[in-house]
């Protein structure tokens, strides 16, 4: 508890403090600034619309991996990591030369926010895999086949046997992956251009206010993220809860 | 006949696991398929629930040719080693799921699931969890689930399997019972003799994917049709060209009966009422033999004595398995 109060609890409650230092006014006005509102609300609404997708693909590409034999399938369960593994502002080079001005594919979306969404999507793809596939490793072979037995159709035995094991795992996967949304910086700072109004994120945001010697008003975004993160780890494992008991 | 198999054959890979097996289980009964570890007898039962597929040959149920059906179509009960229980589920939810599936009627359910959680007294543990169920619980749980369904045949993979020596014994002796109750037929896969011998009324031996010999418990032990069968029904020992049973060799002091061979008592062993002995005949065998303690007590025997062996009238006696040797 001491260990985890040093580290979490006495950084965040200093963020805290710092944003509301300047008053209820001061923060209200700084996060209702047109800018830092948009940038907020970008970067919230990709980080979800990212869990998402991650929510759905993670599970399937573990699938795979666990259950499926294919070549090259070694080589692919060490390519999972690599987002994950690589220094985000090389994952950033990686997805400006690939998908920027001069894309050798023909797709460019510099300064655009697929650009946001796309390296959001790149650095968050192993947390619900990783997550999945030990679960789904550990997940009893002869439990199917008594469903199976038992009448059970495939997808009967997926929705009612498979997904409620492996909902405790998805959600901390999407946990971890709509964290990682948020607070991300490095992968998209080089293709996202961080156009206010446009592709600016939060993590911009905070460091420009801080280069400008302000801040109260990079604490107060934090608070506000912090909040956010807060509430959406809450409601997944409320949502975890009610598929669970469904069973 | 309830379930016929034909010309089955399965391999995997270079293993060959199951090889022309052909077996007919009668309607009704408890059928125990009993061999060593790795013979093939899981991977028969299988075959039959359609959990696995046979590379050649043909199975049907109750009349009905099943070799192409998927396991959901059968209409078979399964009880796994491992129980296979549905770990989010309670005990009630566990054994209601395939009637739920089947989109039976809210109070039949419910009415079905109290009768049978009766049967296997689990009334009381209804609403908790499997993880709160001891081993021999969760698998009369796995049984009242599978016998949920009604199925035509129930199949037992090593039910007791994981289970400890006591609560294994009281479960083997509760499946009889059921057995006499519900009358369904059941298929059970066991490595245990005693088990097969105890609980069923007939029993397949299957060993390296053959079936070795089918029989009734008594049948098995009495004329077992070959040195495999009767050495892994029970104990057996070698007497010049013979396998027998060691409580079925006479033994004496004196050369009273004709035929007799002479060795002398290397080692002698009194466990409670029974005296056990390793004799080195005169022809280079070890033979081991079973006297009762009374027996051994009128003869004076004691290590470094010379006796004369004889098979026993109406011994069971199997021509020796060049193998065995």
């Amino acid at each position: 508890m001491i260990w985890f109060s040093a580290l979490v609890l006495i950084p965040l409650a200093a963020v805290v403090v710092t944003a509301i230092d300047g008053g209820w006014d001061v923060f209200w006005s700084t996060i209702t600034n047109g800018q830092t509102a948009a940038a907020i609300r970008l970067t919230v609404f990709t980080a979800l619309g990212v869990t998402a997708v991650n929510v759905v693909m993670g599970p399937l590409i573990a699938w795979v991996l666990v259950r499926d034999r294919f070549w090259g399938k070694s080589v692919l369960e060490v390519m999972i990591d690599i987002p994950f593994a690589l220094p985000t502002i090389v994952a950033g080079l990686v997805l400006l030369s690939l998908y920027g001005t001069d894309s050798p594919i023909g797709v460019d979306i510099a300064n655009q926010r697929p650009a946001v969404f796309l390296a959001f999507l790149f650095v968050t793809l192993p947390f619900v895999v990783r997550m999945v596939q030990p679960v789904l490793e550990e997940l009893d072979r002869d439990v199917e086949e008594a469903a199976a037995s038992l009448g059970a159709s495939r997808l009967t035995t997926f929705r009612r046997i498979i997904l409620p094991s492996l909902t405790p795992a998805i959600t901390a996967g999407a946990a971890l992956s709509f964290a990682r949304g948020v607070s991300e910086y490095g992968s998209l700072v080089l293709l996202s251009g961080n156009l206010p109004f446009k592709t600016e994120v939060t993590s911009v945001r905070i460091l420009s206010s801080i280069e400008n010697d302000n801040v109260a008003a990079a604490a107060a975004v934090a608070t506000v993220l912090l909040a956010i993160s807060l509430a959406v780890i809450v409601l997944l494992d409320l949502i975890q809860r009610r598929v669970a008991a469904r069973g | 006949m309830s379930i016929d198999v034909t010309g089955l054959n399965k391999k995997f890979g270079d293993f060959v696991a199951l090889e022309d097996v052909n077996v007919t289980i009668p309607t009704g009964q408890l059928t125990a398929l009993l061999g060593p570890s790795g013979g093939g007898k899981s991977t028969l039962l299988r075959i039959i629930a359609g959990l696995e597929k046979a590379d050649t040959g043909s199975v049907s149920i109750e009349g009905v040719e099943a070799t192409h059906l998927p396991a959901q179509k059968r209409n078979v009960g399964f009880v796994f080693q491992h129980y296979a229980v549905f770990k989010h589920m309670t005990v009630a939810k566990n054994v209601a799921f395939g009637l739920e599936i089947r989109k039976r009627p809210k109070d039949e359910v419910e009415h079905r699931v109290q009768e049978l959680l009766k049967l296997v007294h689990l009334s009381q543990f209804a609403h908790r969890l499997p993880s709160q169920l001891s081993g021999g619980q969760r698998q009369r749980m796995a049984l009242a689930r599978a016998l949920a369904v009604e199925p035509s045949v129930l199949l037992l993979d090593e039910p007791f399997g994981a289970l400890d020596a006591k609560v294994r014994k009281e479960l083997r002796d509760w499946l009889r019972r059921l057995h006499d109750d519900v009358h369904v037929t059941t298929v059970f896969v066991t490595h245990d003799q005693e088990e097969a011998l105890e609980v069923a009324d007939e029993i397949v031996v299957i060993n390296e994917g053959r079936v070795e010999q089918v029989g009734t418990p008594d049948q098995l032990y009495d004329e077992p049709a070959n040195d495999f069968v009767m050495s892994f029904l029970g104990e057996v020992t070698h007497l010049g060209g013979v396998s027998l049973r060691p409580h079925d060799i006479e033994l004496d002091s004196s050369p009273r009966l004709a035929g007799g061979v002479e060795g002398t008592i290397s080692r002698m062993v009194r466990i409670g009422f029974e005296v056990r002995l390793t004799v080195l005949t005169v022809d280079g065998d070890e033979v081991s033999v079973v006297v009762t303690r009374a027996h051994a007590r009128t003869h004076g025997l004691a290590e470094g004595g010379t006796v004369w062996l004889t098979p026993a009238a109406g011994a069971t006696v199997v021509p020796r398995m060049a193998a065995a040797v």
